[in-house]
């Protein structure tokens, strides 16, 4: 497992530790105020220089945490995202405690009703289905809601004979829906599986962090895997690995730049490259009279 | 009434019966098959071919080892990549021949370290996941202890899924489960109960279709009955076009879930 520390939205300046008493403020009202911290170098900004700078620090280059909307907006050509199953939501089928509270608490804070967006899109012309995971939505877990979603998504584009874009970020499978989150493993990847024996083409990018069941099913999956530079990938969490073997971790490892070395990953691509590339590989990968 | 935890106890008990014991009992001129062809041969995956009933079966197994240096020397059942790699290996040639594949599960999860990483674990679990919900043969897997998260569902993905009575089957360990959602893992006696782990949970979630009884602890008893069973439905599920096979098995799982709302 990894921790919150790992799933950091670009902080409103007035939410830091100094002043704690407007940390409380609810999403709508950060939504509002004008200034945002890097959580990286602290600077602050002007909270329009997301967009300006693909949600890219200017002054330290971090990468800042996008929700799974913004992604989706951002990535999409303008007016192209047509969303599916927007309000399909998960069943607390096994009364864990403090689910439904946390469950009801996260979609307030986030606007969401699960952790995934899925739907059709166009980038840079190229027709797509497109799903982006939301870090700010327990950790970017995987629930049966989640695996609906994308196997949904699969389906679809396997009917519209469309490739899929994927952005992964993930925590791994959702503890308090059980053994009904494990098994979304299976079912997505059965999706996956029936979407490329068709000759249709998925590529997937994987974000910071992309871990646990994500990573060991449809991340790893695509015919070609993308990262984001720095992205935490791994099948276990740095934090496991390190209270199992009893030993710190070397520097880099599980990092965006240890998998394209250990050959799991096929390129690195920064933010602003993002766009351009997915674009070309959609063509690339056409079939005979559509290229 | 047994609780969620006894049951989590008993899967985990010394002196259970492992993945080894029941490939003697049920097969017939069994050979092992060593290696993946890429890194290494992982001694956590027992794989190879043998008779059961007198047809020709792949069988892969997650081995924890019985004695001390035998269980470290298996890694306690916890493979790394090359052993997914091998299971998978041994999945393809059944394909191949058209045998079918059973499964053994027994792990408390896929090996969490470095050299794991390095190789891929998470990729060699998902090649294992797309590899199964394809595979032209009828795959049987069997709980026989634990089944902790990917790293059993590696194996897991059949169109029969089986437990004995006392073997477990979820999302994390309930230590894992306590001191990530209660921060407090000495909760996990509380955790067991809460992820629903056991085979009669999963039963009645329609994710297994079949709990097996162990007999008191007889497990040859166990055996024979598995043997019996096994054979049937190996029958019956060969009986299947490939078609038809993969089909069914990709409805089965599905619908698990598939009712969100």
């Amino acid at each position: 497992m990894i921790s919150k520390e790992h799933f950091k939205r670009p902080n409103n300046r007035l939410e830091g530790e100094q002043e704690p008493k407007v940390a409380a403020l609810d999403a709508q009202d950060e939504q509002d105020l004008p200034v945002l911290v890097c959580p990286e170098c602290k600077a602050a900004f002007d909270r329009d220089v997301r967009e300006e700078t693909d949600f890219v620090c200017p002054r330290c280059g971090a990468l800042w945490q996008m929700s799974a909307r913004e992604r989706a907006l951002w990535l999409a050509d303008e007016g192209t995202f047509a969303e599916m199953d927007a309000s399909l939501e998960c069943a607390d089928r096994l009364h864990f405690p403090g689910y439904a509270e946390k469950l009801a608490k996260t979609q307030r804070d986030t606007g969401e009703r699960e952790g995934v967006v899925t739907g059709t899109a166009e980038i840079d012309g190229e027709s797509c289905a497109l799903f982006c995971m939301d870090p700010f939505f327990i950790m970017g877990s995987m629930g049966a809601a989640v695996g609906e979603k994308i196997t949904r998504l699969f389906e679809c584009a396997l009917e519209k004979r469309l490739p899929v874009v994927g952005y992964t970020v993930s925590g791994g499978a959702r503890i308090q829906e059980g053994m009904f989150s494990l098994l979304q493993m299976a079912k997505t990847s059965g999706a996956v599986m029936r979407h490329g024996n068709e000759g249709l083409f998925y590529v997937a990018v994987l974000t910071h962090p992309t871990t646990g069941g994500v990573v060991a099913s449809f991340a790893m999956e695509a015919d070609v895997i993308l990262a984001e530079p720095l992205a935490l990938i791994g099948f276990a969490g740095p934090r496991v690995i390190e209270q199992t073997l009893r030993q710190k971790l070397p520097e880099g490892f599980q990092r965006a730049e240890f998998l394209l070395q250990k050959g799991f990953v096929d390129r690195i691509v920064p933010r602003n490259e993002q766009k351009r590339e997915l674009a070309l590989l959609l063509k690339l990968n056409r079939k005979g009279a559509d290229r | 009434m047994t609780t969620a935890y006894e049951r989590v106890q008993a899967a985990r008990q010394k002196g259970r019966p492992t993945a080894v014991f029941y490939i003697r009992q049920i097969t017939m001129d069994f050979l092992e098959l060593h290696g993946d062809r890429r890194f290494g041969d992982d001694p956590a995956i027992v794989a190879g071919i043998g008779r059961l009933d007198g047809r020709p079966v792949t069988v892969i197994g997650i081995e924890k080892g019985v004695e001390t240096e035998e269980k470290i020397a298996r890694n306690f059942g916890s493979a790394h990549p090359e052993g997914y790699r091998k299971a998978l290996r041994q999945m393809k040639q059944a394909e191949k021949f058209g045998r079918p594949v059973l499964c053994l599960i027994d792990t408390a999860g896929a090996f969490c370290g470095i050299g794991a990483e390095e190789r891929g674990q998470g990729q060699a679990i998902a090649e294992n996941l797309m590899a199964l919900m394809g595979l032209k043969v009828p795959v049987i897997s069997v709980f026989i202890g634990e089944g902790g998260s990917g790293g059993a569902l590696a194996l897991g993905v059949a169109d029969r899924v089986w437990m004995l009575e006392n073997a477990v089957y979820s999302v994390i360990s309930p230590e894992g489960a306590a001191s990530i959602v209660w921060k407090d893992a000495g909760k996990a006696a509380d955790a067991c109960e809460a992820l629903r782990m056991t085979a009669q949970d999963l039963y009645g979630f329609g994710m297994v279709e079949r709990v097996f009884s162990e007999e008191n602890g007889d497990f040859t008893k166990v055996c024979e009955n598995l043997t019996a069973a096994l054979s049937q439905e190996f029958a019956a599920l060969s009986a299947l076009p490939a078609k038809e096979l993969t089909a069914r098995r990709y409805e089965k799982f599905r619908k698990i879930g598939g009712d969100e709302v």
